[in-house]
C-alpha cells in the first residue's frame, strides 16, 4: 500500500456523559469483545497499511492502554508500525493539540519523514469495516484532490449530527455543511480521507499559518470549491459509538445475525487486544436467550436481548433484558437491569433494580465495594 | 525442557493426529497451556520444548511463544525436534535420551539448574518455589512428588523418604510399594549434575529418567530430594480421565479454578468475538469458548471456541473441541468431538447399552464416544456408546444408519 494512515483519535464528546468520563470515544468497548479504535485500526492493516500513527488527547490513558502492545494488529515491526501521540511541549509550541487539522499539524515531523505518496485519515469511533485501498484506487482514477468517505444514510437517521455534502453526477462535493441545523441533504461524511501527503502537508502549513486548527471546517469547506474533493460511498455497514442512543444502537446491531455473520466471520477479521479469559461459564440457573456473551462471565441468572462484555458475574435470578453489561461487572443476586448501560468495572448489590426505556437509555455507575471482607 | 514428543496412545483416536500435549482442554486451552503458563508464571522465561510426534499442530501453537510472553530477545521458547547427525542419529528414544540429545541448546545458556517437565499434565504449580526448596537442601536433585492412594501406587515411581523429604529409595512402578509418595515427573537439576549423568547413560537404550538417570544420581550418593505438592495434578492420560477432568470444570466452584486472577493460564487465540446464544437455546452447567453460536441446547458440557450447535441440538455431558460444527437436531451425549469435526443434522450419538469395544478394549473403556479431529458424521445416522470415529465417513459406513456400541470406523485420506 503507498500510504500511511492517521486515526484521529483525540476528541472529547459531551453526548456520552458518564461514559466518556474516563475513556477516550475510541476507546470505548464495543461489542462484547472489541474497542472502538480495533475497526479502524484493523481496516488499516487489513488494506495493507503498514505505518500509522494515532492521535490522541483526551483521556488518553485509556486508548494507550489498549494499543500497549502494537502486535495484536501486527504492527510490531522493525518497518513501520504503530505510532501513538499525545500533545508534546517542544520549544515552538506549548499548546494542546487544538483541533484535527493542529492535531495533525504538530506531528507534522511523522507526514515529512514518510515517504509513501499518500495518507489515509480515519477517526476512532466507528463500527465498520473497509478496504482503504480501494479508496485509494478511486482516488487516483478520479484524479481526486481530496476523497471522502460519505455514507447515505437510512431517512429515520437523525443526519444533524454529522457533516452532510451535496455532491454532483460525477460525485465531486459541491457542498459541505457541519452539523447544520436542518439537514441539507442525506449524504453523510463519515470522516476518512485519503489525499497526497505533500497536499496534506501544504494545506496543514496553510492552516497553521492561518491560525486555523479544524480540518473540515478550515480545510474542506474552505477549499471545497479550489480542489476537487470526491466522495467514495461507504455501502457497507456503519456504526456509530459518539452518542449514547448511536453506541447502544451499535452494540445492540450484533444480535442481528447478518451483522454479526459480517464482523466476525467473514474477511477479513477485526483484531483486538487479546486477553487470557477463560472460557464463559453457565451455572445452574442461567437462562440466556439472545444475547452475546464474553469470555471470562460467569452467569447464574437470566439474560434476554443483551451484549455482556468480558469477565461479567451475574447472580442468582438475577434479570437482565435489553441491556450492555461493559467489562469486569458484578451484579449481586436478585437484581433487575432492564434498558441499561453498566459502566465497566462497577459492582451492583444485590436486590436492586435499574429501569431505562427504549427511548431513554440509562447509564448505571454504581462503585460499590464488591467483596466484604 | 519440556518433553512434548509423546503420543499419549491412551487417548485414542483423538492423538491420532496430533501429539498429546496439543489435545484441546477446558475449551479454549490445549494441554502444553498448562505447563507452559506455569513457566512463565514462575519467571522462567527460557524453554525448550521437545517434540517428536506429529508435531504440526503444536509447533503451530507455540510459534515464537508470543501468547506466553516467551517472545524474548534472549531465551524464549525454542521448539527442539529430534534431528540429522554426522553419526548416531536416532530418534528420541526416551524421556532422558531427548534431553542428552539437546546436551547443546542447554550448554548455550550455560544455567545453573535444568527444570525438567512433562507436557501432559494439568496443574498450576510454581516452580520458583520448588527451586528454592531444592537450594535450600543443597540437593542435586529434586523431585516433585504427591500422595497417592495406597492402592494406586503400583502405576508410578515411587519415593522413600527420611523426615527431611531425602530419598532413601526409589521404586519404579512397583508392586509392593513401601510408600505412597509418587513422583510426577517434575525434576530440578544441578546442570552439571544432570549433564554428567547424562553423558554417562548415553549409549543406554532408552534412556528414561525415572528408570536410569534418577537411580544413577541415587547411586552415585547424589542428595536426592521429594517436594511434596499437594495442589490439583491431573493425569489426563486415559479417556476416562481426560473427560472427566473436563467435566470438574464445570462445578459451581472447580478444585481447579480458570477464574482466578493470580495463576493466569494462557493460551494462543485466534478467535476473538464474543459467543451468541439464541433465542431458543437453553444452557446449563457449561464453559463455553469465544465465537462460539449456539442455537440449540447445552448441558453439562465443555465447548470450546468457534463451534456452531445449530438449532434443536442438544449437547449433554460431552466436550466439542474448537471449530467443530454440530448439525440441527443432533442428539449427543456422553462424546469427546475433536478439533474442525462436522456432525450432520439429526444424528444420534452415544445411544443404547455399553459394549466391549472391538477396537482397543484397554483405550476404549467407557461409554464414550470418541470422534478424531475432521471427521465427519454424515445425517440421520446413530452411534452407539464407547465407540471410535476418525475420517471422513459415508452413510455406507453405518450398516442400517447404525453404529453399534464397541464398533468403530476409522477411515484414513478423507478430507472435508
Amino acid at each position: 500500500m503507498r500510504a500511511i494512515g492517521i486515526i484521529l483519535a483525540g476528541g472529547n464528546n459531551k453526548k456520552m456523559g458518564e461514559l466518556s468520563q474516563k475513556r477516550a470515544i475510541s476507546a470505548l468497548p464495543v461489542a462484547g469483545s472489541y474497542r472502538g479504535i480495533d475497526f479502524p485500526l484493523s481496516n488499516m492493516t487489513n488494506s495493507q497499511v503498514k505505518k500509522v500513527a494515532v492521535i490522541t488527547q483526551y483521556n488518553s490513558l485509556s486508548l494507550n492502554e489498549h494499543l500497549i502492545s502494537s502486535k495484536w494488529w501486527n504492527f510490531g515491526r522493525k518497518q513501520g508500525g504503530l505510532s501513538v501521540f499525545t500533545p508534546s511541549i517542544t520549544p515552538s509550541n506549548t499548546n494542546w493539540y487544538r483541533g484535527t487539522a493542529d492535531s495533525m499539524y504538530q506531528n507534522i515531523k511523522f507526514l515529512r519523514d514518510s515517504h509513501e505518496p499518500y495518507v489515509v485519515i480515519a477517526n476512532g469511533d466507528a463500527v465498520y469495516k473497509m478496504d482503504y485501498s480501494e479508496v485509494l484506487e478511486y482516488h487516483i482514477a478520479k484524479k481526486a484532490d481530496i476523497t471522502m468517505v460519505c455514507k447515505k444514510m437510512p431517512q429515520d437517521e437523525n443526519l444533524c449530527r454529522f457533516g452532510l455534502v451535496k455532491l454532483d453526477e460525477d460525485s465531486r462535493v459541491v457542498d459541505i455543511d457541519e452539523k447544520p441545523m436542518v439537514a441539507t441533504s442525506d449524504i453523510a461524511n463519515m470522516g476518512v480521507y485519503v489525499l497526497r501527503r505533500r497536499l496534506l502537508i501544504d494545506l496543514l502549513e496553510q492552516c497553521a499559518e492561518e491560525e486555523r486548527f479544524d480540518f473540515v471546517r478550515d480545510i474542506l469547506i474552505r477549499y471545497k470549491n479550489m480542489k476537487k474533493i470526491y466522495s467514495f460511498p461507504l455501502e457497507t455497514y456503519w456504526g456509530g459509538i459518539s452518542s449514547i442512543e448511536s453506541y447502544y444502537k451499535t452494540n445492540m446491531d450484533f444480535l442481528n445475525p447478518a451483522v454479526r455473520d459480517y464482523f466476525f466471520h467473514q474477511y477479513p477479521d477485526v483484531y483486538s487486544k487479546v486477553d487470557d479469559n477463560p472460557p464463559a461459564k453457565y451455572n445452574p440457573g442461567s437462562h440466556v436467550r439472545n444475547s452475546l456473551i464474553s469470555s471470562g462471565c460467569i452467569i447464574n441468572g437470566t439474560i434476554e436481548n443483551s451484549v455482556l462484555f468480558k469477565q461479567a458475574y451475574i447472580g442468582n435470578n438475577c434479570v437482565i433484558k435489553n441491556s450492555i453489561i461493559l467489562n469486569d461487572v458484578y451484579i449481586g443476586d436478585n437484581t433487575v437491569i432492564e434498558n441499561c448501560i453498566v459502566e465497566s468495572h462497577d459492582t451492583i448489590k444485590a436486590n436492586m433494580t435499574y429501569t431505562g426505556t427504549p427511548d431513554k437509555i440509562k447509564v448505571v455507575v454504581e462503585k460499590n465495594i464488591r467483596y466484604e471482607i | 525442557m519440556l518433553l512434548a514428543g509423546g503420543q499419549g496412545s491412551r487417548l485414542g483416536v483423538l492423538t491420532a493426529k496430533v501429539a498429546k500435549p496439543a489435545v484441546a482442554f477446558g475449551g479454549k486451552y490445549r494441554i502444553i497451556d498448562f505447563p507452559l503458563s506455569n513457566c512463565i508464571n514462575s519467571g522462567i522465561d527460557t524453554v525448550g520444548v521437545l517434540t517428536q510426534y506429529q508435531p504440526l499442530k503444536l509447533n503451530t501453537h507455540i510459534g515464537i511463544g508470543i501468547p506466553w510472553d516467551l517472545d524474548r530477545n534472549i531465551g524464549g521458547v525454542t521448539v527442539l525436534p529430534p534431528y540429522e547427525k554426522s553419526r548416531n542419529s536416532e530418534w528420541y528414544t526416551g524421556t532422558a535420551n531427548a534431553i542428552y540429545q539437546n546436551l547443546d541448546y542447554m550448554e548455550m545458556y550455560n544455567p545453573e539448574y535444568v527444570l525438567i517437565l512433562s507436557g501432559d499434565h494439568i496443574y498450576k504449580m510454581d516452580y520458583e518455589v520448588m527451586l528454592d526448596y531444592h537450594k535450600a537442601n543443597n540437593a542435586d536433585v529434586t523431585i516433585a512428588a504427591m500422595p497417592v492412594p495406597m492402592e494406586e501406587a503400583h502405576r508410578f515411581g515411587i519415593l522413600v523418604t527420611d523426615d527431611k523429604n531425602q530419598i532413601r529409595e526409589f521404586e519404579e512402578k512397583p508392586e509392593n510399594p513401601s510408600s505412597n509418595l509418587a513422583s510426577m515427573g517434575i525434576y530440578i537439576f544441578n546442570w552439571k549434575v544432570l549433564k554428567e549423568a547424562l553423558v554417562t547413560l548415553a549409549e543406554v537404550p532408552g534412556c528414561d529418567f525415572g528408570k536410569h538417570v534418577i537411580p544413577y544420581c541415587h547411586n552415585a550418593g547424589k542428595p536426592i530430594f521429594a517436594y511434596e505438592y499437594n495442589g490439583y495434578w491431573k493425569d489426563v492420560g486415559t479417556l476416562t480421565s481426560y473427560w472427566e477432568a473436563n467435566m470438574e470444570l464445570i462445578d459451581i466452584i472447580p478444585v481447579f479454578n480458570l477464574y482466578e486472577e493470580y495463576w493466569k493460564i494462557f493460551t494462543k487465540s485466534d478467535i476473538l468475538p464474543p459467543q451468541y446464544i439464541s433465542a431458543e437455546s437453553t444452557i446449563e452447567r457449561s464453559i463455553i469458548g469465544e465465537g462460539t453460536s449456539i442455537y440449540g441446547s447445552v448441558h453439562n458440557s465443555v465447548i470450546g471456541s468457534g463451534v456452531t450447535i445449530g438449532k434443536g441440538a442438544v449437547i449433554r455431558n460431552s466436550i466439542i473441541m474448537q471449530g467443530v460444527v454440530i448439525g440441527e437436531g443432533t442428539v449427543i451425549d456422553k462424546a469427546i468431538i475433536a478439533d474442525q469435526s462436522q456432525v450432520g443434522a439429526g444424528v444420534k450419538i452415544g445411544v443404547g447399552e455399553f459394549a466391549a469395544s472391538k477396537l482397543d478394549p484397554k483405550v476404549y473403556n467407557a461409554d464414550l464416544v470418541v470422534v478424531g479431529e475432521k471427521s465427519y458424521i454424515p445425517d440421520g445416522v446413530s452411534i452407539g456408546k464407547n465407540t471410535a470415529i476418525s475420517g471422513v465417513t459415508e452413510k455406507d459406513d453405518y450398516p442400517n444408519g447404525a453404529l453399534a456400541g464397541g464398533e468403530y470406523v476409522i477411515k484414513a485420506g478423507g478430507i472435508l
